[in-house]
């Protein structure tokens, strides 16, 4: 509506300086109204009164380099300086120092493909084999043992890497589970139907935390005698059960919308259950379901740091043990704040790609809800 | 479910074995998938038993009659380490119920709020909101709780350098220190009337409505219901004589005596869950209120209907029915989300159970009491979403 008032003023008068330009701007979506005003001021007011003290904090009290978090203290504001000097360590964890060129070669691979999916124009099977194959060289990458790199044992996998393996590990195993239990909670036969309907709807009932203690504490009991599974493992199983029922419903969103019509057609075609699933339904499903599996992906993402509540150490958790060093016992808002940007970089991104996606999705199909 | 759905086609060129029919496939798939997760299940189960029989662990539930032997700074009902396991957990239950109602109830207030405020006129809120949105969604959850909880407990001055942030109400890293009024019999006779004050707000609604159907004049019902619920009870409070006898907390040592003190922990689980989930309800109710057509809202305009009602009887009441499903999926990761108080050391229903774990060893029995636990509440939550949804969906014709 703005803009409309915009463009007739200037064929009125053309010629108008860029201060009152924004002077009318500010007229209309500042100052409109005598609430409107006050609120605007409020908000100033706020604003001020929380980013200056922040500011000087971050940035012109802050220090960025210095021996101890005692030295940072003396002028009172951040202390980068524990970032500058820990962060090999926050990244990375306790993975042997002569390797860590490796885990943060695992990064760098991520994000690429995180790039690449977003976007260049790769579509489904390339998408799904460059993913598959990353994970593979990522964990081949962490374990070592070939090419003259020393095998280093899950334990020491800490850090970022712990979190985006994961986040992608953990989703990829979970998408063939969740497919299945999407197709089966939609099949006519009651026993599958009922079987996928208490799997879903019995994790998605159940704080994850309970899934990772069930994972960590109560599955060494339910294996054969003489048999163990590290613990990263285990808490891996945990998060593809735990992903898996909340990609269903996302599969499953997609399944719903699907018109009858393609079914009947597929039919007709005299294809049986099998193809005509996998040949006429799923592939629209899943592309309609992009979106919101993306967003399932973002919070499996964020979901990934209550592993360090059953004792495996990811970013969060290296965090935590760096400030057991005696040196940065006080440096917790410095490590908080880097975690917070790591992910509100990385999710709100993802964010906003799948909102991009659902746009275009959108404009594709009209009329289709 | 007989009907064959190959249909001619498959009849005439594919030939008909007993395999391939409809009704053996039926029963095959559905008889062949329940004996395998019976199988799964009970090799899992048969494990545990020998495990547990080698390693000496004892199982059933008989360790919820034994003492417990563990502090609970949090409680609703009387608790002492004297008690046995099963009322500890009960005392966590009451815990994760508490936090999860007083959460819901303020995360709606303001998530509503930051959702109305997402789409206001004036720019400056709109980005203001639309970033806070994006921080508290983006970020993880357990990482803003232990933020929170450094905040309150770190940052915040010590017992004796305690901010009164009002009469008798301090702030400090021992929590929120405030005092509470002591019993007196006149307080059951305002709760009488602060009833007697709703009902009478309810027959005031009603003779309103009717006048208003009858004459068209309008009456300030809100106005009046606030002033009987408050107004009632405060005369009884007067006419008895102000009974107020408050039990003040105040400095002893190193922490506060009397009074009632809300820990920390506590705080920082509320108020975390409250800024996370209000975030994510804020674009909830943005996309609710998006959902109803612009021509709604120029309607009701052109009735001469004022900016505030337009909102408060046009367009919320329509756009409630987008937003309560995906509420209660809110509310219910909500009350999931509390269980991260185990992280922050708050006594839930979550952290108890864990310390239990550790005391006793029977991992099989607590965490399945655990997950029976926060699945039957789940399922409460969702059921009475689902009777408050059909009590709102557009009856149609």
């Amino acid at each position: 509506m703005t803009d409309i008032t915009h463009d007739t003023t200037d064929l009125i008068e053309p010629r108008r300086g860029i201060v009152e330009k924004g002077w009318e701007w500010a007229r209309a979506n500042l100052f409109n109204s005598i609430f409107n005003s006050i609120l605007t001021l409020l908000i100033t007011g706020f604003i001020v009164w929380l980013a200056v003290p922040l500011f000087n904090w971050a940035v012109l009290d802050a220090t960025y380099s210095a021996p101890n978090d005692a030295a940072c203290k003396a002028r009172g504001g951040a202390c980068w300086a524990f970032i500058a000097d820990w962060y090999k360590f926050l990244l990375f964890g306790r993975f042997p120092e002569v390797s860590r060129w490796r885990p943060a070669l695992v990064i760098l691979i991520f994000v690429a493909m995180m790039l690449l999916s977003s976007q260049a124009r790769l579509k489904g099977k390339h998408l799904l084999t460059m993913w598959a194959g990353g994970v593979v060289i990522s964990v081949a990458l962490m374990f070592g043992g070939f090419l003259g790199m020393p095998y280093v044992e899950t334990e020491l996998w800490n850090g970022v890497p712990l979190n985006l393996l994961l986040t992608v590990g953990g989703c990829g195993l979970a998408f063939p589970v969740a497919i299945f239990a999407a197709l089966g909670r939609r099949s006519r036969m009651p026993a599958i139907r009922w079987l996928s309907i208490a799997y879903i709807e019995l994790i998605r009932g159940v704080p994850l935390i309970t899934v990772l203690f069930m994972a960590t504490v109560m599955v060494p009991l339910f294996l054969p005698t003489g048999m163990t599974i590290a613990k990263l493992w285990r808490a891996e199983v945990a998060f593809t059960l735990f992903f898996g029922a909340y990609l269903a419903e996302a599969i499953r969103g997609g399944l719903q919308v699907i018109p009858r019509g393609q079914y009947e057609a597929a039919d007709a075609l005299g294809l049986g259950y099998w193809r005509k699933t996998w040949l006429v339904i799923l592939p629209q499903a899943l592309s309609i379901s992009i979106p919101s599996l993306v967003n399932t992906s973002i919070s499996a993402f964020k979901d990934t740091v209550l592993i360090t509540v059953v004792g495996i150490f990811d970013v969060l958790g290296d965090v935590n043990n760096a400030m057991n060093a005696p040196e940065w016992r006080s440096a917790y808002w410095e490590g908080y704040s880097f975690v917070a940007l790591l992910f509100f970089a990385v999710c709100f991104y993802m964010s906003r790609y799948s909102q991009r996606l659902e746009r275009s999705l959108s404009r594709a199909r009209p009329g289709r809800r | 479910m007989t009907v064959d759905t190959r249909g001619p086609i498959g009849a005439s060129t594919m030939e008909r074995v007993w395999w391939r029919e409809e009704r053996f496939r039926f029963w095959a798939f559905q008889i062949g998938a329940v004996a395998l997760v019976a199988a799964v299940l009970g090799y899992l189960w048969h494990n545990a038993v020998v495990n547990m029989e080698r390693q000496g662990i004892a199982s059933g539930l008989g360790f919820l009659d034994r003492e417990s032997g563990f502090e609970i700074s949090t409680t609703l009902i009387s608790y002492t380490p004297a008690n046995s396991y099963g009322r500890a957990l009960l005392v966590g239950l009451l815990n994760t119920l508490l936090v999860s109602a007083i959460g819901s109830v303020f995360t709606t207030i303001f998530g509503v709020l930051l959702g109305v405020a997402r789409l206001s006129s004036n720019w400056l809120l709109r980005q203001v909101t639309r970033w806070y949105v994006e921080v508290f969604r983006n970020t993880p959850l357990l990482l803003q709780l232990v933020v929170w909880w450094d905040l309150l407990r770190i940052s915040a001055p010590g017992p004796r350098q305690a901010l009164q942030i009002l009469p008798n109400i301090y702030v400090s890293n021992r929590g929120l220190a405030f005092p509470v009024a002591e019993w007196h019999e006149v307080y059951l006779w305002m709760f009488a009337a602060m009833l007697v004050g709703i009902l009478a707000t309810i027959w005031v609604a009603r003779w309103a409505r009717h006048r208003q159907e009858q004459t068209g004049e309008q009456f300030h019902t809100i106005l009046a219901g606030v002033g009987l619920v408050i107004l009632l009870p405060l005369a009884v409070f007067l006419v008895a004589g102000a009974p107020l006898d408050l039990d003040k907390p105040a400095l002893a040592g190193f922490n506060f005596k009397g009074g009632t003190v809300i820990s920390p922990e506590f705080a920082a689980l509320l108020f975390g869950l409250i800024a996370n989930t209000s975030a994510f309800v804020a674009e909830i109710v943005r996309s609710g209120i998006q959902a109803v057509s612009w021509g709604q809202t120029e309607a009701a305009g052109a009735l001469g209907l004022r900016q505030g009602q337009v909102l408060r009887l046009v367009v919320l009441p329509q756009a409630i029915r987008v937003i309560i499903p995906p509420m209660t999926s809110e509310y219910l990761s909500l009350t999931k989300n509390s269980s991260l108080a185990v992280a922050i050391g708050f006594a839930d229903f979550m952290s108890i159970a864990n310390t239990e774990l550790n005391q006793t060893g029977q991992a099989v029995e607590v965490i399945t009491i655990a997950m029976a636990v926060y699945l039957t509440i789940s399922l409460l939550i969702s059921a009475s979403m689902n009777v408050y949804n059909r009590y709102m969906a557009l009856v149609e014709r």
